[in-house]
């Protein structure tokens, strides 16, 4: 069942991993998904451009539908590939051949130990057991944990080199100065952990870290949000648990975001929210234009879940139902205090029988007190001469 | 009202056998009300709902107390050192209940046992307090709204307590894998009534602020009947032979949130959590 090369095949039956809270690992939260053997159930007709598509009573594209927004193509293009938007059939087959072994380099874990989900019975050894990444030197996670794609996505047939389109370069735009800045400030502050308080020893007993306040820390490791602006807006594609369900009705279309049980609810034809009303997923408020839905996001809180943004983040977001397993999503990303220009992406949606499990973050985040608690052991290790 | 229940659902079959489609009312359901429908004739219950009472406080009927956790004083009780400074915010308003018949919930004697023993340590025990998902029916009644979106083929239900959604799997989905917060939910249509069965909970949630408990062996079937244009005949039947000695059922209405611009707010409620749970773990713990 557990899949070293990553998805197992969709129509055969179960992913269901068999976990169960209480055996979850250090950092690692309860996801399993199921999979069900139902058609989707839409009725389809077909529209004027010769394409079947769901459609609601009043001829709109019905959105309505679980999707797996998980791709190999990155968010930002690989600088070797310069200004060119696609890949070729060669490069697409050799990024999905080659992610079992990409995968498992990227967490330092050995291979025998990346077969089953069950937890070591033992604490790593003192000073980490060598894994990488979202393992955290702990094993806290093994690549049957993850879940980013079985290859590239395309679009018009073509393999895709990356999400952003716009800049032509596929990668975000340059930071303000006062944004590079900011970040400089944040990536000293973030490290790997190494067993000591390294914000001690260098900077002084009194010196601030990075593990003071339950409030500097990650959204994720708070469980406020899912990592890697997998809630959005945009929606980006991240390591694992990546399905969106989608219930669209006259005056809401409702994402929900598997992550953190997240449901984006976009009000139809409204006016957005006052300045002063903030929440962490913004306010969307969206309308049609011709088959596609445009959603337009703002007033969001002081950190969306895009990183780096700030709260004038505007970000707006077109679906387009392709056809009727594939749902096309495009988005623009605004926000002059953090990039000198506003930059773009696109990327495909395919629909998937998968439903989505509950993901309970806040109710088993073990991992949050031995975050904070074990920083305070390190403090004391260093005050004490240890 | 199971047996009304049952009795519709068996009218709503003979009729389909019969091939007479004219809608019948649900239990409850006044006979000249003809609910909104959907396309495909299935009352809409799309909306944002809520309901006004005071059964997130205790299910069974009571009279006003002191507070949500009490401790025995010279002439009664009295409400209990850490909720003291609350005063009449911290108080409990009195309802006449919302178990159907009357009277307490069917524990047995150990459940019952129990469920006096987590009211008197409600403040370390209630999930709520931790912002934890509120499972079913709780989620129903917290004093907060929720939106249910509703279309021919879907029904999902958004809570803004926690942020706690549940789909209603409107197929047989079988048996749920495991355990959840929110449970496996499956609905079907019995006439005008969407009845909705609810299993794999967990034994974590509960029914109330008054330590009302359940294992993981609960089955709630869920009654949603349009009565108006503006609400919603709510009905839940539990059942746990772990710890009720017969299935028991709870009624009330549900509101529509009519003002306009409703919409859920915010309220994940763990950043408002973080200090209670995770306070004593800063590098300068505040006075607790």
């Amino acid at each position: 069942m557990a899949n070293f090369a990553g998805r197992p095949c969709r129509a055969s039956g179960s992913r269901n991993t068999g976990l169960r809270k209480g055996v979850v690992l250090a950092g690692m939260h309860t996801a399993v998904r199921i999979v069900i053997a139902f058609g989707l159930g839409c009725a389809a007709i077909v529209s004027a451009a010769g394409q079947e598509i769901p459609r609601t009573p009043d001829g709109r594209p019905d959105l309505s539908g679980t999707y797996d927004t998980a791709t190999l193509t990155p968010l930002q293009r690989p600088e070797a590939f310069g200004d060119r938007l696609t890949l070729s059939e060669e490069e697409a087959a050799a990024i999905a051949s080659g992610e079992p072994v990409a995968l498992a380099a990227a967490f330092g874990i050995p291979a025998e130990r990346n077969v089953e989900s069950a937890p070591p019975t033992e604490a790593p050894p003192v000073g980490g057991d060598g894994s990488t990444g979202a393992a955290g030197g702990v094993g806290g996670y093994n690549t049957f944990w993850m879940d980013r794609g079985t290859s590239a996505f395309q679009i018009d047939g073509q393999w895709r080199t990356s999400i952003i389109t716009d800049p032509p370069n596929g990668r975000r735009p340059p930071l303000t100065p006062e944004a590079q800045a900011r970040a400089a400030e944040a990536a000293a502050f973030f490290r790997p952990n190494t067993g000591t308080a390294w914000w001690l020893t260098e900077n002084g007993v009194d010196a601030p870290g990075p593990y003071d306040d339950p409030e500097i820390r990650p959204l994720a490791e708070r469980c406020l949000l899912g990592f890697g602006s997998t809630s959005g807006p945009p929606m980006l594609p991240v390591l694992y648990n990546n399905l969106k369900r989608i219930v669209q009705t006259d005056d809401y279309v409702m994402i929900l975001v598997e992550m953190v049980h997240d449901a984006r609810i976009v009000r139809m034809n409204q006016e957005h929210a006052p300045p002063g009303v903030r929440s962490w997923l913004g306010d969307s408020v969206g309308h049609w234009e011709g088959d596609t839905l445009v959603v337009d996001t703002t007033n969001f809180n002081d950190t969306p879940a895009l990183g780096g943004a700030s709260r004038n983040l505007h970000v707006v977001e077109r679906f387009t139902r392709i056809d009727a397993d594939t749902l096309l999503y495009q988005f623009t990303v605004d926000d002059p205090t953090v990039w000198t220009v506003p930059w773009s992406g696109e990327y495909v949606w395919p629909a998937t029988n998968d439903r989505v499990y509950e993901y309970a973050c806040h109710e088993a985040n073990y991992s949050f007190r031995g975050i904070l608690g074990g920083a305070r052991i390190l403090e004391q290790d260093v005050r004490e001469g240890r | 009202m199971l047996t009304t229940g049952r009795r519709n659902s068996w009218i709503t079959t003979a009729l389909a056998v019969a091939g007479l489609l004219v809608p019948i009312p649900a239990a409850g359901q006044p006979a000249d009300f003809e609910p909104p429908r959907l396309s495909n004739g299935n009352p809409d219950l799309n909306g944002i709902w809520q309901a006004l009472n005071a059964a997130h406080y205790d299910l069974e009927p009571h009279n006003a107390r002191h507070a949500m956790q009490l401790r025995e004083g010279p002439r009664g009780p009295l409400p209990d050192v850490p909720v003291l400074r609350l005063g009449a915010v911290g108080a409990v308003p009195g309802s006449m209940g919302f178990i159907t018949g009357g009277g307490a919930i069917p524990y047995t004697d150990g459940a019952r046992a129990l469920k006096e023993e987590n009211r008197a340590h409600w403040l370390e025990r209630d999930p709520e307090i931790k912002c934890y998902l509120p499972g079913v029916p709780r989620a129903t009644y917290m004093p907060f709204p929720f939106q249910i979106f509703q279309n021919e083929g879907n029904i999902l239900i958004a809570y803004e307590f926690a942020g706690a959604v549940r789909e209603i799997y409107l197929e047989d989905v079988g048996p749920a894998e495991t355990d959840s917060w929110m449970g496996q939910s499956v609905g079907r249509w019995e006439g005008d009534t969407l009845v909705v069965e609810v299993t794999g909970q967990n034994d974590q949630t509960w029914f109330d602020r008054a330590g009302s408990h359940h294992t993981n062996q609960l089955r709630v079937t869920e009654r949603y009947t349009l009565i108006s244009a503006d609400h919603i005949q709510y009905e839940a039947t539990m059942e746990d032979p772990n710890v009720f000695t017969r299935p028991w059922t709870i009624r009330m209405p549900l509101y529509r949130r009519i003002e306009a611009g409703a919409r859920l707010m915010d309220f994940k409620c763990v950043e408002f959590v973080e200090e209670l749970i995770y306070g004593e773990l800063r590098r300068t713990p505040l006075p607790r």
